[in-house]
């Protein structure tokens, strides 16, 4: 579903930010990426929602070749992830509903099927309550349920999430991942960038650990005959 | 569509300031390039008016029956240069004389016979009022046998090319470098709401939205503004123009049609303006 094959990632005048990169995360899979800072973990992501080309290597989200792919294709691509990150990118004058329901209005869906789509993510993130309040009037975990639910609201295959907690306090932190953990359970997959290994620490999760760019770490790979293509 | 409505509208109430500014500066801009044009328009009024006295007499030997005068004016007018023909008889010249030369009114007077001749004076269509088609004129009046002299104000109509030639040139010179400062100006205010609303354009982008669907409202509200800024340009002209008019010289306003080039114009400003601004934004925000 996520394959990455032997990708390099060269940011101009940088040094390698990912080498030789090769893993596959599977249909409805969680996985987490860890790493130290700098190690490579956003640029994975960036890779994923064509954000950046790797300079060599393939990468595969669901049958896109990203690398051969044009780029009137990424708004299509974009449209099958949920992407969130620690600093919410919630629209700041518009509500809740309205920042979730901007997705959809972007891909030219009605507003009779916008409505009841918002209002179930907005259910399912437990913000139904909120729905008319402005991102300022919200906390950053309740922000962050709303990022989540407008990540959600276009039926995502996977949720792309660079240090989802980032921003937030212990209780919020669990809040957000317990609510990852039931999207996951409804068969969405997650891949979640974090260098929060309390976190990680006790999860049943696979963890794919960066060091400078490259895969150091995959508790994947005592199975690898368990993966397959999707 | 509707949606993009909305969003530009939007984009007015959230950034008032910088939308009215955005539309004074169209405003204004348009506003020199009017200005500009309203003296270029009267100066061609001006021109056309004095242009209009350009004709070529052709002076008949004494004695010309009526008859072969009669033939060779329908043969002149039917010139494809000429717009009228007047013959002038020797009785008309001296009478003509006489009234305009009150000075020499003794002259007249003393005058055994009329040393006037007759003439026919030709006009010519707006367009070959020339010194090349008056020229042409001349020659084929010269041809004929009872044409004794031509006469054209042939220094006069050099003159007048002349400044015809050059008020096209400062015309296309100033208006166009008027027109290209304003192009700038209105692109500076609009990269600046494009580049105030780069965050959300870099949210747009991430939950897939077309780059189209994102120029969109920015192409609505730029041509928007840009119309607003030029209806409020031609106010501002006619401002100018009802004050000269009034304190210094009777001039003449843009006919309707010409008037409504000033909304067009600042719809395409606006529109081209804003379409460069986010192409460029879109362009540089593209994974290499
Ligand atoms: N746009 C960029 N231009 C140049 N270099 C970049 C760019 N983005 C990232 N890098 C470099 O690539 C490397 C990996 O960065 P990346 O953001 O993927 O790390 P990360 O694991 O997400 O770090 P963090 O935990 O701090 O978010 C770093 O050395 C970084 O400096
Ligand atoms: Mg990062």
């Amino acid at each position: 579903m996520i394959r990455f094959r032997n990708v390099f990632k060269a940011y101009p005048k940088g040094s390698l930010a990912l080498k030789d990169l090769t893993f596959h995360i599977r249909k409805g899979e969680f996985a987490f990426l860890t790493g130290h800072s700098g190690a490579g973990k956003s640029t994975v992501l960036k890779l994923i929602f064509a954000e950046e080309l790797a300079t060599s290597g393939s990468v595969q989200v669901s049958g896109y070749h990203l690398a051969s792919m044009s780029t009137r294709d990424i708004p299509k691509l974009r449209r099958r992830l949920g992407i969130v990150f620690q600093d919410f990118r919630l629209l700041e004058d518009r509500t809740a509903e309205e920042n979730i329901a901007f997705t959809l209005e972007v891909t030219g869906a009605r507003s009779s099927v916008i409505e009841p789509k918002v209002t179930r993510v907005l259910a399912q993130v437990g913000l139904a309550a909120k729905a008319l309040a402005y991102p300022r009037e919200l906390s950053g975990g309740e922000q962050q349920r709303v990022a989540i639910a407008r990540a959600l609201v276009n039926d995502p295959f996977v949720i792309l999430a660079d240090e989802p907690t980032g921003n937030l306090d212990e209780r919020a932190t669990r809040g957000v991942f317990q609510l990852l953990r039931d999207i996951n359970a409804n068969g969405t997959a997650v891949l979640m960038a974090t260098h929060d290994l309390d976190l990680v620490r006790g999860t049943p999760f696979r963890t794919l650990e960066l060091q400078d760019g490259g895969l150091v770490y995959d508790s994947a790979v005592d199975r690898p005959a368990a993966e397959t293509e999707s | 569509m509707r949606l993009a409505f909305r969003e530009a509208l939007r984009s007015f109430r959230r950034a008032p300031l910088l939308s009215a500014l955005s539309v004074t500066t169209i405003a204004f801009a348009i506003f020199v390039v009017g200005l500009f044009g309203l003296v270029a328009l009267n100066l061609n009024r001006a021109l056309r008016e004095v242009e209009k006295r350009v004709e070529v007499v052709a002076y008949l030997m004494r004695g010309t029956p009526v008859e072969v005068v009669t033939v060779a004016i329908g043969d002149v007018e039917r010139f494809p240069e000429v717009a009228d023909v007047t013959y002038v008889t020797e009785d008309q010249a001296l009478a003509r004389a006489q009234k305009e030369l009150v000075e020499l009114q003794g002259v007249f007077d003393d005058l055994v016979s009329n040393p006037l001749p007759a003439s026919l004076e030709v006009r010519l269509k707006p367009g070959f009022r020339d010194s090349d088609h008056l020229r042409d004129v001349a020659e084929r009046l010269r041809g004929f046998r009872f044409v004794e002299d031509v006469r054209y104000g042939r220094d006069w109509v050099i003159k007048l090319d002349r400044i015809r030639d050059l008020t096209a040139i400062g015309m296309l010179v100033i208006g166009g470098a008027f027109a290209a400062a304003s192009v700038v100006i209105i692109g500076t205010t609009i990269r600046m709401a494009v580049f105030q609303r780069s965050r959300e354009i870099a949210i747009m982008r991430l939950v897939g939205a077309t780059d189209g669907f994102i120029r969109l409202p920015f192409l609505l509200e730029g041509s928007l503004k840009g119309a607003l800024g030029g209806t409020f340009a031609l106010g501002l002209t006619y401002v100018a123009y009802v004050a000269f008019d009034r304190m210094l010289l009777r001039a003449q306003f843009f006919n309707p049609a010409e008037a409504v080039v000033f909304v067009v114009f600042g719809f395409a400003l606006g529109f081209s303006a804003s379409l460069a601004a986010v192409s460029r934004h879109l362009k540089s925000v593209r994974p290499a």
